[in-house]
């Protein structure tokens, strides 16, 4: 049997909005993958040591407080630092248009805008991770 | 392309509630006029809490409002006051809602960012420069560290020479929806409940004028609640903010005519409506029968009402000012006393001054041109509206009933009931949109392929570089003796369980840090952490 992908779920910083967070983290569930949801106010540094100490396959942050640019940057960031590239980042929130290119850069994978399914994010994730899970 | 309405099998409100084909008088119960609605302005409201209600006096217009500095926020006021608003609301940034300074490690990225940053009594004399306060109602969204900002407007109203008794507005102040929704919490549920009860026993005393805490469903409903959990959960938050006054001494009809309510006007039309008449019936009851309230004005639901923000939609922005209009005008049949209408790039952004400006128009158009103003409660009496009142109504009090039954509302957020409650129903509902059963237009039916981006409101990070700097200047002008003294009888006064009001007050007026403050009382009353449901 194939392993299941393991996700981190996870609400940075002091944005109470946890609505999407847990659908996503319940969709990603009954889809079959293993998630583990942060709960909110993690601090960049716990939400790595979070994917590191959990051998997650992604992490996917969920911000609606417009402090993504700097949430997404340290989180990154913190990844580089300790040579870990092999965990995909994506996130999710209220983000205009022009700051999903900005964040594309830092290397996030992919920025769900409100409108998204479920069904999308899980779609994203397989191909993304490759295989099936 | 598109399914048809002929093809569903039933017909549900946003709620799921199932509707008939059509209502008649046999959906209404014997004595339904004479018991249960009546004339407006008379127990128990269904139809609205004035005679007159838009005749007398239109709903106040009330556009929350706040982004960036003190200085930027009070700009975007003014200007809002000059496009004819008629009350002004105030929104916090992050930090500010969890009281934390704007040099705060936590505070990083967030600054001015959904909201003004406010530091301390500087930042708000600057924020209402040019701003009379006995002269325009405020209402300030405000909860955790609601009795500091309190204390800082009260500074700030003496400074300008206001008489504090003529002052009028709203406090947010309401601690349980954070817990249940919003989730900007300081302490644990008691001593937040100890603080919202010092500004009510306080306000009562000395600001007869003043709303000292607006009990909020809009939250419960953002978070993805149905329509009668947002009612249901509001009113036994409400109940809850009673037995707390009483328990604290104070007479009902002394503080319970000051208590307002704050709903989310979503997109099911009429099931809207009837959640805004459910409500003021149920609390007049309630008022009446439970707390055996003497004073009409006790009995009487006033709300503000604002529209749904989570119905708004990132794809084709600017249908939202459709879905705006309709969510408005539900609001304003449902008998709002204030009424904030959103922006059409808010699923976006903060709004541009143009997109402020439009919302704003919206409410304009609804008052004066609709005609909608000229009858009162121009619904009352409709099979179906008075139908749905009533099913709500019911749903409402079977919530209650579980919820006093559980022991409050406090052991009902112990143990997660309202949030699974609504976890649920947001689940639901995400659900039956990507399944279809649910159209939202532009994002799962009736799409574009390529959208032309809109402009959105863009927030620097020199705001957090300038309110620290502000900071640091104010730590070296100000009496470091004066404000440590302060700290620490406010601190006394907590251990002691005084109302910390006027503790609060006399550190404000040396220029204590809403951080500073609030570290004073985390020593006292712990902080709080949520089980992640």
């Amino acid at each position: 049997m194939q392993k299941k992908f393991r996700i981190l779920v996870a609400k940075p910083g002091l944005d109470g909005h946890d609505r999407g967070a847990k659908i996503v983290a319940r969709a990603l569930r009954d889809a079959g993958m293993e998630v583990i949801y942060t709960g909110l106010r993690q601090t960049p540094e716990q939400i790595v040591s979070a994917a590191v100490q959990e051998d997650v396959d992604a992490v996917g942050l969920s911000i609606l407080s417009g402090a993504h640019l700097h949430l997404f940057s340290k989180v990154m960031e913190l990844f580089r630092e300790q040579d870990i590239d092999d965990i995909l980042v994506f996130g999710g929130g209220i983000i205009p248009d022009e700051d999903i290119s900005k964040l594309k850069k830092l290397g996030v994978a992919a920025v769900f805008q409100p409108g998204s399914t479920t069904d999308e994010i899980v779609q994203f994730l397989r191909e993304a991770l490759g295989g099936q899970s | 392309m598109q399914k048809k309405s002929g093809e569903r099998k039933e017909f549900l409100t946003v709620s799921g509630r199932k509707l008939l084909d059509s209502y008649t008088p046999d959906n209404l119960p014997e004595n339904q006029y004479e018991d249960q609605i009546g004339l407006p302005g008379q127990f128990p409201y269904t139809r609205g809490v004035h005679t007159d209600m838009y005749r007398g006096k239109l709903w106040t217009m009330r556009q929350f409002s706040g982004y960036g500095t003190a200085l930027e926020t009070n700009r975007r006021q003014k200007f809002l006051l000059e496009q004819g608003q008629t009350g002004l609301s105030v929104a916090f940034d992050l930090p500010t809602l969890m009281g934390l300074d704007s040099d705060h490690e936590s505070a990083a990225g967030e600054v001015g960012k959904c909201g003004v940053a406010v530091d301390s009594l500087e930042d708000m004399e600057v924020l209402f420069q040019g701003i009379p306060l006995d002269q325009v109602s405020v209402s300030m969204t405000i909860n955790a560290p609601a009795a500091m900002l309190m204390a800082m407007y009260l500074v700030l109203a003496e400074k300008q020479g206001c008489q504090v008794s003529r002052l009028s507005g709203t406090l947010q102040n309401d601690i349980l929806k954070e817990y249940i929704a919003q989730k900007e919490w300081i302490y644990p549920p008691e001593p937040s409940m100890s603080l919202v009860t010092d500004v009510i026993e306080f306000c009562t005393h000395h600001l007869p004028r003043y709303n000292p805490i607006s009990i909020s469903g809009y939250h419960i409903r953002e978070a993805g609640s149905t329509a009668a959990q947002e009612l249901a959960f509001t009113l036994r938050d409400g109940i809850e903010y009673v037995e707390w006054c009483l328990d604290r001494g104070l007479n009902v009809d002394d503080f319970a005519p000051r208590l307002s309510f704050f709903f989310n006007s979503h997109n099911d039309f009429f099931e809207e409506i009837a959640k805004f008449r459910a409500a003021r019936r149920i609390w007049a009851h309630l008022m009446r029968d439970r707390f055996k309230a003497k004073d009409e004005r006790s009995w009487k639901c006033r709300f503000h009402t604002q529209t749904a923000g989570c119905s708004l939609t990132s794809q084709q922005p600017f249908t939202n000012v459709v879905r705006t209009t309709i969510q408005a005008l539900a609001g304003v049949l449902g008998g709002t006393n204030s009424l904030h209408t959103n922006s059409l790039d808010e699923a976006l952004a903060l709004p541009t001054e143009e997109a402020a400006q439009l919302a704003l128009r919206t409410q304009q158009i609804i008052a004066h041109e609709s005609g909608v103003t000229n009858t009162v409660d121009p619904l009352g009496g409709s099979y179906f509206v008075e139908t749905l009142t009533n099913e709500l109504e019911k749903d409402t009090h079977q919530y209650i009933e579980d919820i006093d039954a559980m022991g409050g509302m406090i052991r009902a957020i112990q143990e997660g009931f309202p949030q699974q409650e609504i976890h649920e129903a947001s689940y639901q509902y995400q659900k039956a949109i990507e399944a279809g059963e649910q159209t939202i237009v532009g994002v799962n039916d009736f799409v574009v392929e390529t959208e032309s981006p809109i402009e959105t409101l863009q927030i620097g990070e020199e705001v957090q570089a300038e309110q620290v700097q502000r900071l640091r200047d104010l730590r070296t002008r100000r009496s470091e003796k004066g404000v440590k003294s302060a700290l620490s009888a406010l601190q006394k006064a907590a251990r002691n369980k005084q109302n910390v009001m006027p503790f609060l007050i006399s550190a404000t007026r040396e220029y204590a840090t809403l951080g500073e403050m609030c570290d004073t009382l985390r020593e006292v009353y712990g902080t709080y952490q949520e089980t992640a449901w």
